[in-house]
């Protein structure tokens, strides 16, 4: 039978289950495959926080969804257009996400009497599709029984019926990789690897993918096949990766483009610890990982790595940081390189660990006593962890300071295909240690020289890094006000107001060191600025476009530094009428433009643990540009050519 | 392996005195204060050593004690309250070639930084760990402490500490300490002795050093340091030689009833039941019996010198090797291999 195919620009597929169902690996998978063909993707893993959740209960559900086009793409989609669901509470917690006509697969094996009551339906939602009445009457649903077909497939290889069954996310992701056209061979390499022990497991898995696949071919529920072309994209070579993979490759980087040993102090927090997971297989750089007992001992243990002449990190999220802020202190104090990963989730307290928010800007920037300045940067997306992790340790090393890296969960578990940059383009780390005294004693005697810790750097202010075993350098640090230039313990005051004031300046200097900002403003007539920092990148870059794609003009600006800003931030703001501030968290970054530049941002926040939605920034920026235009904006009228205006 | 292997030793011909580790900062403890015998024994001692003093570095948290750092010329940290032992921890795993030492006091470690120093000692970092134990807080001026006897009526307690203090001996012997010693300020000799064992041994050396603070806890330890008293309260204890005190009248002995250990009149047991000091045991049960013949409450009994001393890999050695044999195990310019692992995995290249 020959089935029709159908040309889209891009589908967004969300496959959602029961957390022991394998959605994630399924979503992954059917990730690689698209990535593999070449299309541009965006990817959202959400999970529960409880390992295993009740079965078929709806806090239970796990879900992934990928969005892949044939042109660049900035999110992981607002609304699936496709939702494969495995279990009644699958179906249920996800409904109300989509949009009026969307496709749903069903896997119908587990809609009867407990299960329909564990997921909250009184009678079966999928009887009676076809009556007005039904809840999923304005869907396409296709009813299939997964389960039992994958049963089916898998009876030679001897399993019990509950490993039998297991394999249904493989025979799904066979049918959905049929109808999109995926090329299938990396996901039987991976299965062949995953399961390379337990041949049974492995052969049912193939067998299930296989049969899915097929099912996808001869059944007449489905007539349609889809084609999503591969994406135009730069030259060069791509993988696919996650945010906390590429963070984790950027501090190897950094190790060795620094030259020194990275030493990691860490305890396992979601959703950092995959940070410390890879990094700990990569002991052959010389990476060090240290799993500490806390939090403190984590950060302890990067300093006093630090102090030894390593690239000291510590990777946590929101809770810990709040646990590290004291020892954070010390190095400002100390003036030590440190790097400190915040991989931001829900808050506050323990909030939703496994959803994604900003808001530890403030944190960041303030959650220390004293003035305590720390500089901070956030990575845009998934792929630019890896540029921001180089960037956070060039700032470390170079003004020796501790610096903050503020990810969050979309970035740590959202992928996205990333250019492999070349090793030789990567930037350059100088430790340049202190190897020799650095001050004369006296005017008389310019040949008699001692070592001052806390003589600087003219340019950059910062301090010398002279590490145990060199000889005739040594020195005492600590937490107490240290005498400018000698090092010496100070109670006085004015040295104290100049300490405090220097190490303001040292941190302000970083600000000439950092390139221009990218302002996107085609036109360059916007009167509307929209800028944000971190994930949300995608969303608003996707929000920008909906408005210049209904005509209308729009400019925005991302900041990758938080602390400082960048010297023409202040020039860029004053050159539009209005400026909106889109962030997951109540106005943290609003706060900081208003209070330095007297701007009037206005803000845009959600926190609602999940990735801004594109459409309805957009509403929000078309209503601020109507405003300030004095022009209607009608953001389901397209204008202009759409090949000027990619979709997002 | 030597504590301080692999840490730079002097060349043939050079030596040190007590002075070279003595730097040009002002000591500024209170008149009498025991933290000065302990800074003249430490000084005096580290020239035994042989190391050299850049090789050397001493990380302190914060109280009284902690200001140590300060008056030693070697390398040197004065961090914050209670997290010495990780400092040290970062420090000790990312270099062999350093020999480090941490002073805390009593509230430093076994209060705040309680969770760190059982962490450091069942880790068995090499390093080692002076606890000044005055059964006070001096430096916030003289609250009571988690080693101050029930009952303390200090300036918080106005109507006595009612929570029971802990044994820092037999914490450290249950934290799976690999080496445990007591000392006392005053003792010169017996200071030194415990310093270059505990120098000695790699892995987390503990060394309790009982000192006084003669400000807000004056007189704790006078019932060891007393002519008349010491001699049948402080309980010496010597690897390999038969437990006595009190001039040779009194013992120890097993005690059956209990399981752990009693004083017994030397002339009331066979010589054959006396019981010889085995620091090298592996089961550290016995070393936490004599612990427990420390009084909790006014000190008049204590044993001192090393209770437990026995070999086991250590923490940075062992992270050391996995990090060298991965290194082996992968040849090539770590430019290449970067380049190699950033771009492995599911690839594919654009034209």
């Amino acid at each position: 039978m020959s089935k029709q195919v159908k040309q889209l620009d891009r589908v967004i597929i969300r496959f959602a289950g029961d957390s022991g169902d394998g959605m994630q690996l399924t979503g992954d998978r059917f990730t690689q495959e698209s990535a593999a063909f070449g299309n541009d993707l965006v990817t959202l893993p959400n999970f529960p926080a409880e390992i295993r959740a009740p079965q078929g209960t709806l806090p239970g559900v796990s879900s992934f969804q990928v969005h892949f086009a044939d042109h660049d793409i900035l999110t992981a989609g607002d609304a699936p257009d496709v939702l494969v669901a495995m279990n009644p509470a699958a179906l249920r917690a996800n409904l109300p996400d989509l949009p009026r006509g969307a496709t749903i697969i069903v896997d119908t094996h587990d809609f009867g009497g407990r299960n329909l009551t564990k997921a909250g339906y009184d009678s079966d939602p999928l009887a009676d599709l076809e009556s007005p009445g039904s809840p999923l009457a304005d869907f396409a649903v296709h009813p299939v029984d997964l389960t039992g077909m994958t049963v089916g497939a898998v009876k030679q290889f001897g399993l019990s019926r509950k490993d039998a069954a297991r394999a249904k996310n493989m025979f799904a992701l066979g049918l959905l990789s049929w109808m999109y056209g995926r090329p299938t061979d990396s996901t039987e390499a991976f299965l062949a690897k995953r399961f390379a022990k337990v041949p049974a497991i492995r052969d049912a898995n193939l067998a299930a993918f296989s049969a899915g696949w097929s099912f996808g071919e001869t059944t007449e529920t489905f007539a349609v096949r889809y084609e999503v072309k591969p994406a135009p994209m730069a030259p060069g070579t791509y993988r696919n990766i996650t945010g906390n993979l590429a963070l984790s490759y950027g501090l190897v980087a950094a190790g060795v483009q620094s030259g020194l040993p990275v030493f990691l102090g860490s305890y396992p927090i979601t959703p950092a610890s995959d940070i410390l997971h890879e990094l700990s297989k990569h002991k052959a750089f010389g990476v060090t990982t240290f799993q500490a007992e806390d939090e403190i001992s984590g950060v302890g243990s990067a300093i006093g790595a630090s102090f030894a002449g390593h690239l000291g990190v510590t990777t946590t999220s929101g809770p810990g940081v709040a646990l590290k802020s004291e020892a954070i202190g010390l190095a400002v104090m100390t003036e030590l390189p440190l790097v400190v990963i915040d991989v931001q989730r829900g808050g506050p307290s323990t909030g939703l660990p496994t959803k994604t928010e900003q808001a530890d800007l403030l944190q960041a920037m303030f959650g220390r006593n004293g003035e305590a300045p720390v500089p901070v940067v956030a990575p845009r997306s998934p792929g630019d962890c890896f540029d921001a992790a180089l960037e956070a340790t060039r700032i470390a090393v170079t003004y020796r300071t501790p610096v903050i890296l503020l990810s969050d969960g979309y970035l740590a578990n959202g992928s996205e295909p990333w250019r492999i940059p070349d090793v030789e383009d990567l930037p350059r780390i100088d430790p340049g240690f202190a190897t020799e005294p650095n001050h004369v004693v006296s005017p008389d005697d310019p040949d008699t020289r001692d070592f001052w810790p806390y003589l600087r750097d003219e340019d950059t202010l910062a301090r010398p890094w002279a590490v145990p075993g060199t000889p005739g350098l040594e020195h005492r640090i600590g937490g107490l006000e240290k005498g400018e230039g000698h090092g010496n313990i100070s109670y006085d005051p004015a040295n104290h107001d100049r300490m405090v004031r220097t190490r303001q300046a040292k941190v302000d200097r970083i600000a000439a060191s950092l390139p221009p900002l990218e302002v996107d403003d085609p036109s360059g007539a916007a009167s509307v600025l929209v800028i944000g920092w971190g994930s949300t990148y995608g969303p608003i870059g996707a929000g920008v476009r909906r408005v210049r794609r209904a005509g209308h003009r729009v400019a925005q600006v991302h900041l990758r530094h938080l602390n400082p800003f960048p010297d023409d931030l202040g020039e860029i703001l004053r050159g539009y009428d209005k400026v909106l501030v889109a962030e997951m968290n109540l106005g943290q970054l609003s706060l900081l433009l208003r209070a330095r530049y007297l701007v009037d941002a206005v803000g845009y926040n959600h926190v609602r643990g999940l990735p801004l939605k594109a459409a309805e920034l957009a509403e929000a920026i078309g209503a601020l540009v109507a405003e300030a235009e004095g022009v209607e904006v009608d953001l389901s009228a397209p204008a202009g050519d759409p090949a000027d205006h990619p979709e997002d | 392996m030597r504590g301080t292997e692999g840490v730079p030793t002097l060349a043939e011909g050079e030596s040190q005195t007590g002075k070279d580790f003595t730097s040009d900062q002002e000591v500024r403890w209170c008149p009498g204060c025991g933290d000065y015998a302990v800074l003249k024994a430490v000084q005096s001692f580290l020239p035994d050593l042989g190391l050299r003093r850049e090789n050397i570095v001493f990380v302190s948290g914060i109280g009284c004690s902690s200001r140590f750092p300060y008056y030693l010329d070697t390398y040197g940290m004065h961090s914050i309250h209670g997290r010495a032992p990780t400092i040290a921890t970062g420090i000790a795993t990312a270099r062999e070639d350093l020999s480090v030492w941490v002073v805390t006091g009593d509230g430093d470690a076994l209060s705040i930084g309680g969770n760190h120093l059982v962490h450091a000692l069942r880790r068995n970092v090499n390093m080692t760990i002076l606890l000044f134990n005055n059964r006070i807080y001096g430096l916030t001026k003289g609250q009571y402490s988690p080693t101050s006897e029930v009952g303390k009526i200090t300036k918080s307690t106005p109507m006595g500490s009612v929570d029971q203090p802990f044994n820092p001996v037999s914490l450290a012997l249950g934290a799976e300490a690999t080496f445990v010693a007591r000392t006392i300020d005053s003792d010169r000799k017996h200071l030194t002795g415990v310093l270059a064992a505990a120098a000695a041994h790699r892995g987390t050396s503990l060394v309790e050093i009982y000192q006084n603070c003669p400000i807000f806890n004056d007189h704790a330890f006078d019932g060891l340091k007393d002519r008349d008293s010491a001699e049948r309260a402080v309980i010496p204890l010597v690897h390999g030689e038969r437990i006595t005190f009190g001039g040779g009248t009194l013992g120890l002995a097993r005690d059956a009833a209990s399981g752990g250990v009693r004083v017994v009149e030397v002339g009331d047991v066979d010589e054959a039941d006396l019981l010889v000091h085995d620091a090298h045991a592996e089961d550290p049960s016995t070393a936490f019996a004599i612990s427990r013949l420390t009084d909790a409450g006014y000190l008049n009994r204590s044993p001192i010198g090393v209770f437990r001393q026995v070999e086991r890999p250590t923490y940075d050695d062992q992270t050391r090797a996995q990090v060298s044999a991965a290194r082996d195990a992968a040849p090539g310019e770590p430019a290449e291999r970067l380049a190699g692992l950033i771009g492995g995995g599911d690839t594919w290249t654009v034209v």
